[in-house]
């Protein structure tokens, strides 16, 4: 009952909103389904609901963390999203980087694509058939690609070409992954097991492993793609830039996570099939290159939403390293999955209002955020400290939880990679941040009002990771040991 | 014996598909792939649930899909591929190549049960590669949309080669996945004619770093 609420509600909201004409009752559904959609969860948390459909959609341990996740994110990015779409204007503006007019989507199909996008990404989180897994994965490409053409320009038409046809593609090479895990599920007689996880998982030694092996290569290729593992990164970057900046949030803080949970869930058959080895080596290899790609691209990025756009790649290098080294950092992963999710969101809203007032993208145009707009001012450096792991925020400590796993396992090569490419990243982030933040701006762009809903939602996500850096709940933690469990860590 | 018919038919369009410059020819021949493709599955077991989904995937791929790529044509006024990143005859060259390295990989790669065809793997990977190249070796955005459709159906193939069926609601899933990724790279295609009055995707450049 509960999961068909958390996925109705959207569904319906969605196309309720492409027929409504008047604006203010479309984002009051927009809200309302989000509200709602976290209010079920709450739900949820508080008492365990049923399988639906023969089991194939469950909230298994990592549906919880992984959609409670999206339902709060998209519930502060919609309230940012009202703000948002009444500050833009209907009629052509001018595009601030090239002298042209451009309009905007309509916004009715705007708001329809988002509710959409939180449907879809329900359905992947929670479906436990990989065959629904894959369907969902591919659906929340489509539905999030018109969300990044909604400034009508060539770049972002540019950028949502990219993604289109990169994560297709990627999303096509999993669809072989998971022919593969069929064959793998075979037996001489033609009987097989149900793609299902639980009954792979269950009957994980009947598998045979070469065909294991190459499922979990195309899967963790194809989905990785989709969650930006260098260096199959390509189009994340663009996308993220070129989106507006709740979108960017919604796609760091949530479809990242989404692919994310499509390879825990290769993984979990991986290493329930006594390959777990094999899959630890390829995550902690992908997890480095992630690292050092987006270390290098950070270095001197002239273009800070393309600088919050590597630091994704950064992090979900780190999130698929922590789940590689097994033990200890699998916990320490899956909480860093929650913080980074926090942070990079609030961090993409905060660049959207610092983009709104300036008009421009280049870092070194930039000056003085904190005199003009002091509250987003404030919440840029958190985030950026947070982001990079400082102490008292929850990413120092997640960060900090991988890296005594690294030593305790005496990796000392991997840890010294792990420090180096965070210091880097570190001080190369905060050199451009810092520069945007302090000094006066030139230009004498007017003062500005800050509206509550282009504040209050950044404030609340930072807020979030702040307190998970202080204190992290006993049920979270329950939560996040039973993934570990899964995932060969402890 | 209709399932290697198939399959060579399956190599012949790939080679078309790779040789030609002429987008509607490759429209067409792309079609044809579907609608073989969509009557594999009939070859051997007939339910009524099997039958649905071929008929479907065969109004799809035979129909739905190319009258959508030519009006898309037609609106674009666009009929050739001119000057792809790797020319004709050194596409149709790498054709046999791919196919042997697909047989080779194949070979490596036995299954663990017998299936109707030898034929039906390397072929599935042989029209999986054509289809990758395709999409990185052209420059319209028209002919990559094609590349795709091509890959798929060789995923579609491979999925046969499986005597594996998933359910039904998965099949169907895939199925419209694939139909609404085309519907939403035609209307992209569209906008990008009218942003740029080319579909050239090696002019969407200006994004780097």
């Amino acid at each position: 009952m509960m999961i068909w609420a958390l996925i109705l509600i959207p569904f319906i909201a969605g196309l309720l909103s492409l027929f409504i004409r008047v604006d203010v009752l479309r984002r009051s559904i927009l809200i309302a389904a989000a509200v709602c959609h976290t209010a079920i969860i709450t739900l949820c948390w508080l008492e365990n609901p049923e399988p639906i459909l023969a089991g194939w959609f469950a909230f298994d341990a990592t549906a919880k963390l992984f959609l409670s996740i999206a339902s709060v994110l998209f519930l502060c990015a919609s309230f940012y999203a009202v703000g948002y779409l009444k500050a833009e204007r209907h009629e052509p503006k001018k595009d601030f980087e090239e002298e042209e007019f451009f309009v905007n989507a309509p916004e009715a199909i705007f708001t329809a694509c988002l509710l959409m996008f939180l449907m879809t990404m329900t359905l992947a989180i929670t479906s436990q058939h990989f065959g629904l897994i894959w369907v969902a994965m591919e659906a929340t490409t489509l539905v999030s690609a018109p969300l990044i053409y909604f400034h009508r320009h060539h770049r972002s038409l540019e950028a949502t070409w990219k993604y289109l046809l990169i994560c297709s593609v990627g999303i096509a090479i999993s669809l072989l992954g998971n022919f593969f895990l069929a064959i793998a599920a075979s037996a001489p007689d033609g009987s097989s097991i149900p793609l299902m996880r639980s009954d792979l998982a269950a009957n994980a030694s009947q598998l045979l492993s070469p065909w294991v092996k190459a499922a979990f290569i195309f899967i963790l290729v194809g989905y990785g793609t989709k969650m930006g593992l260098a260096p199959l990164h390509t189009w994340l970057p663009d996308a993220h830039s070129e989106a507006p900046s709740v979108v960017s949030a919604l796609l760091s803080g949530t479809l990242l996570n989404c692919a994310f949970v499509g390879i825990l869930r290769a993984y979990e058959v991986t290493a329930a099939a006594g390959l777990l080895p094999f899959a630890q080596n390829l995550l902690i290899l992908f997890g480095l290159v992630s690292m050092a790609f987006a270390a290098v691209f950070i270095i001197g990025q002239a273009d800070y939403k393309r600088m919050l756009a590597y630091s994704s790649v950064e992090h979900m290098g780190i999130l698929a390293l922590g789940v590689g080294l097994g033990g200890a950092a699998v916990f320490g992963s899956m909480l860093h999955t929650v913080n980074h999710s926090l942070t990079k969101a609030a961090l993409f809203l905060v660049a959207g209002n610092i983009l709104a007032v300036y008009k421009t993208k280049i870092a070194s145009h930039v000056k003085g955020v904190f005199s003009l707009i002091s509250v987003s001012g404030f919440l840029w450096i958190a985030g950026i400290l947070a982001i990079t792991g400082f102490p008292p925020f929850g990413t120092f400590l997640s960060e900090f939880t991988i890296l005594k796993a690294i030593i305790e396992q005496g990796r000392y090569f991997i840890a010294a990679a792990y420090l180096g490419l965070l210091a880097i990243i570190f001080v190369s982030f905060s050199a451009i941040a810092f520069r945007m933040a302090q000094g006066r701006n030139t230009e004498n762009l007017p003062a500005k009002n800050e509206r509550w809903l282009s504040i209050v939602p950044p404030a609340v996500l930072l807020f979030g990771v702040l307190v998970l850096g202080v204190y992290v709940p006993k049920q979270l933690t329950n939560v996040l040991h039973d993934i570990a469990l899964l995932l060969g860590g402890n | 014996m209709w399932t290697d018919i198939i399959m060579v038919l399956l190599i012949l369009t790939n080679m078309v598909v790779l040789g030609t410059s002429r987008l509607r020819a490759c429209i067409r021949v792309v079609a044809v792939q579907g609608v073989a493709l969509g009557i594999l599955p009939l070859l051997h077991s007939f339910e009524w649930q099997l039958l649905i989904f071929a008929v479907l995937s065969i109004i799809l791929k035979g129909i739905v899909f190319p009258v959508m790529l030519s009006r898309t044509l037609r609106q674009l006024n666009v009929w050739q591929e001119e000057s792809p990143y790797v020319g004709y005859g050194l596409s149709l060259l790498m054709g046999p190549f791919a196919l042997a390295f697909s047989s080779w990989i194949s070979l490596r790669l036995p299954l663990p049960y017998t299936i109707h065809s030898t034929m039906l793997i390397p072929v599935a990977l042989f029209t999986l590669i054509v289809g990758l190249f395709i999409i990185v070796s052209r420059k319209k955005a028209l002919t990559q949309v094609l590349g795709y459709l091509v890959m798929e159906n060789g995923i579609y193939a491979f999925g046969m080669a499986i005597a594996y069926h998933q359910p039904m609601l998965i099949e169907l899933g895939v199925l419209l996945d694939v139909f609404v990724g085309v519907f939403v790279m035609g209307i992209a295609i569209f906008h990008i004619s009218r942003q740029f009055d080319h579909i050239n995707t090696d002019q969407l450049s200006a994004l780097r770093n």
